[in-house]
């Protein structure tokens, strides 16, 4: 075994551990980056203040807003897999014509126009009007989604901005900081505000995760879901509920345009590195509440920067390096495995290509096949490789060990090329026969359908075959071709 | 009702209804490829584009603005497309993490910017038709507002565009794998379609907000897609209802305050809420597809029906 295949078996073992080694090296080298920027050990020492809740200002701030990311992550997943990311959007800038207009109503009635509760009941029924809306137009209309929400955002907003301007022209009413909702003041949040906080992330992720067995459902299979009588039309409306209630708490911390960002990136970051669902709440939960922590930690170091925009952005870093990484479905570790199986494919039809022409060339079916040298331009031939392509695949091949050393023009499998290529000959051969038999194929077509499949054959497939073709008429162990080896099409 | 109309009224609705015809006609393409939320996408996405802009040259020249506005356009549309494509992420998620994110580091270069300049991110959302309506410029004796030469601009070769482009649009909008046959890009058509949207909404904001920029793109075009199946009714149509929500809009903002004991309130807004009736009126009213026309007909089908059952 040389050096190489050395490296590639290990790197097969230990591919999770190779991308996790590589992205603490990244996470490392940003924090070597952070630590050059802050100048003083006095700096540093605030840094760990600040994240490890010892400084009080700014305690509250973060608490806040990593809960909001804990939850928020939980339910966007929903949103996600029901590929309704942007319905958050929708919802966010439905809710904004109900606060000026709670904020119009409570002035009027006599009231302190900015009690945060009735604002916060405002936002909340004009937001779930609009997502009604939303449904509404995409039922009874052929407009499709996008539309529909496009409209409800637009036409929301707009009379948003509209009661906002005649709300700051009333006599005698103090609207200062009601454009808070758009931006976010975090830095202002009170311990009022951060015990609402946390009363409604709890309620939404209780909610969300008693419901969990009914949100999966309707997510992955509304048809079945509906046909089981379940009401998938209820569900899906508290799970809006559900978001628009993350939304509105969200609105004063991160703004009315950044908690739409905590909707959709910790999900989708998540869904990287997992298939399974409750691993992926799990994840964006964990991705959610990071973030949250460190975007408002990093904003109170940084003076001048607004929380909400930091927030984001770490959330926008940690969603590039899960889609770089993640295991699952990450950008690396998917061309990895690709090139991987594009690799043993390549080497399973060369090595099947020479044991087809040694078989040809040994015509007698009483005597086992020979390993014998043969033609390399014979073997360009069989397969209509390019003489670059078949180079490669040699070079490859003689570094798993599979061919002896070079004879000039031909080439000669070693013991152990020749058990492979006998095998991977045998279960082409095997589901070839199952293929005739079973799924009604033509022989004269069989080759290249059974090419899609054998690749990935494993040893419990291969034994099934053979009790399944048990009777067959075997040479050694390899069974007939069914079909003419050399087809032209070969 | 006790408001006179004068000549600045005339000239908040010509820039409105510019905006409102600007927005609309790429807009009916995005409504019909289904990519609506892209208006929203880009009109946050540009500002990072506006405000790079604006820290390189230090200047507010409307040709700096339109440049990053478009740059930034761009990159939404392409970042969208790498993350929804390399990423295998839904294309409505990729747009929303993408354009959140540039518009975070919109707002971090413009906290970074505000020491030495007043660019209100405020002005951008909600924009400030009121004062465009004065910052005049003298063209020929006239005084012209600035916006309007911008917007009408805008508006000119957005139908320019639209004409001599109009069937590879159509063509690349239904179907994709067509136009590829037929030699149209349709991947150069859609950048096209995405530079023609971040430029008009620039033009736009200045005057009408961003947000309020997202309903002229989508809004108009939708209530005529409810009126008319045929594509160049549509584009007329809406650029049609986009005026009249236009004007509508003002007097709404001018008129229905004051009568309920408020203050006027911003043209902008109300533009929006206009057009969101005027979408009302087609998704009730629409003779061949509204809600009314088809309540009907179920009833005179279920009446059929039942009196051949007896």
């Amino acid at each position: 075994m040389t050096w190489r295949t050395g490296c590639v078996m290990w790197a097969h073992k230990r591919q999770k551990g190779i991308f996790l080694l590589l992205l603490l090296a990244i996470l490392t080298l940003l924090g070597g980056v952070a630590e050059a920027a802050l100048p003083t050990d006095e700096g540093k020492a605030d840094v760990w203040r600040i994240i490890t809740l010892q400084s009080y200002n700014s305690r509250l701030v973060t608490l806040s807003t990593a809960l909001l990311g804990v939850t928020s992550g939980l339910v966007g997943v929903f949103l996600l897999l029901r590929k309704r990311s942007l319905m958050g959007d929708a919802l966010s800038h439905a809710t904004y014509p109900g606060i000026g207009l709670a904020f119009l109503i409570m002035t009027c009635l006599g009231g302190e126009g900015k009690w945060l509760p009735g604002l916060l009941l405002g936002a909340s029924i004009t937001g779930v009007v609009g997502v009604i809306l939303v449904s509404a137009i995409r039922h009874t209309t052929l407009l499709k989604d996008d539309a529909a929400m496009g409209i409800i955002l637009g036409v929301f907003f707009g009379a948003g901005a509209a009661i906002m301007k005649m709300v700051s022209n009333l006599p005698g009413a103090d609207a200062a900081g009601m454009d808070g909702f758009v931006y976010g003041t975090a830095a202002s949040l009170i311990f009022g505000d951060f015990v609402l906080i946390l009363a409604v992330t709890a309620f939404v992720c209780g909610a969300a995760i008693l419901l969990i067995k009914e949100f999966t459902l309707v997510c992955f299979d509304e048809s079945f879901a509906i046909s089981q009588g379940w009401p998938a039309l209820r569900l899906d409306l508290i799970m809006l509920a559900l978001v628009t209630a993350v939304t509105v708490v969200g609105l004063q911390a991160v703004g009315l345009v950044l908690i739409i960002a905590f909707l959709i990136i910790p999900a989708a970051a998540a869904r990287f590195w997992t298939h399974k669902l409750h691993v992926m709440l799990w994840l964006a939960a964990s991705i959610g509440g990071a973030s949250g922590w460190l975007g408002s930690s990093l904003s109170s170091l940084l003076v001048d920067l607004p929380t909400g925009a930091v927030i984001v952005l770490v959330a926008a870093t940690i969603f590039m390096l899960s889609m770089l990484f993640g295991f699952a479905r990450g950008i690396l570790p998917r061309a990895v495995r690709q090139t991987r199986l594009r690799r043993k494919v390549g080497k399973q039809h060369l090595l099947r290509a020479i044991y087809e022409i040694l078989e040809r060339d040994q015509p007698d079916t009483a005597e086992p096949v020979s390993n014998l040298p043969i033609d390399l331009e014979l073997l360009a031939l069989h397969r209509s490789w390019s003489s670059a392509e078949l180079q490669r695949l040699l070079r490859r091949a003689r570094g798993e060990d599979h061919l002896e050393d070079e004879l000039p023009g031909k080439v000669r499998l070693s013991e152990s090329g020749f058990g492979e290529a006998a095998r991977v000959t045998r279960n082409h051969r095997l589901w070839e026969l199952y293929l005739i038999r079973y799924a009604d194929i033509a022989p004269s077509h069989v080759d290249r359908d059974a090419d899609l499949v054998e690749h990935v054959l494993d040893a419990d497939i291969v034994r099934q075959l053979e009790l399944e073709l048990r009777g067959q008429p075997v040479r050694v162990f390899v069974p007939p071709s069914p079909h003419l080896i050399n087809q032209p099409s070969g | 009702m006790g408001f006179n109309w004068d000549s600045l009224d005339t000239w908040t609705v010509v820039i409105a209804g510019l905006s409102a015809v600007a927005a609309a006609l790429p807009g009916c393409f995005l409504v019909l490829r289904r990519m609506s939320m892209m208006g929203d996408a880009i009109s946050h996405a540009i500002l990072p584009g506006i405000a790079m802009g604006f820290l390189l040259t230090h200047t507010r020249i409307t040709a700096v603005m339109f440049i990053g506005a478009a740059c930034a356009g761009l990159l939404t549309a392409a970042f969208t497309q790498c993350v929804s494509k390399y990423g295998k992420v839904d294309r409505g998620a990729a747009m929303g993490i993408v354009f959140t994110t540039l518009f975070a580091i919109g707002l971090i270069l413009i906290r970074q910017s505000a020491q030495h300049v007043e660019l209100d991110p405020a002005c951008v959302l909600y924009g400030a038709l009121e004062y465009s309506v004065i910052d005049t410029w003298q063209i020929g004796g006239a005084e012209i507002p600035r916006a309007v030469v911008s917007i009408g601009s805008v508006m000119c070769i957005n139908i320019i565009l639209i004409m001599f482009l109009y069937k590879e649009l159509t063509v690349s909008s239904f179907d994709p794998a067509l136009a590829d046959t037929l030699g149209i890009s349709s991947g150069i058509m859609h950048y096209v379609l995405m530079i023609m949207v971040a430029v008009t909404t620039v033009a736009a904001f200045e005057a009408l907000g961003s947000i309020i920029v997202i309903a002229m793109l989508v809004v108009p075009p939708a209530t005529a897609l409810l009126l008319t199946r045929r594509l160049s009714f549509m584009l007329i149509l809406s650029a049609g209802i986009g005026m009249l929500s236009a004007f509508l809009g003002h007097l709404g903002a001018v008129a229905v305050p004051p009568a309920l004991g408020f203050q006027p309130t911003v043209s902008s807004g109300m533009m929006a809420v206009a057009a969101g009736v005027l979408f009302v009126c087609a998704w009730f009213f629409s003779p061949s597809q509204g809600l009314l026309i088809r309540l009907g007909e179920n009833r005179r089908q279920l009446s059929s029906l039942s009196g051949e059952g007896s």
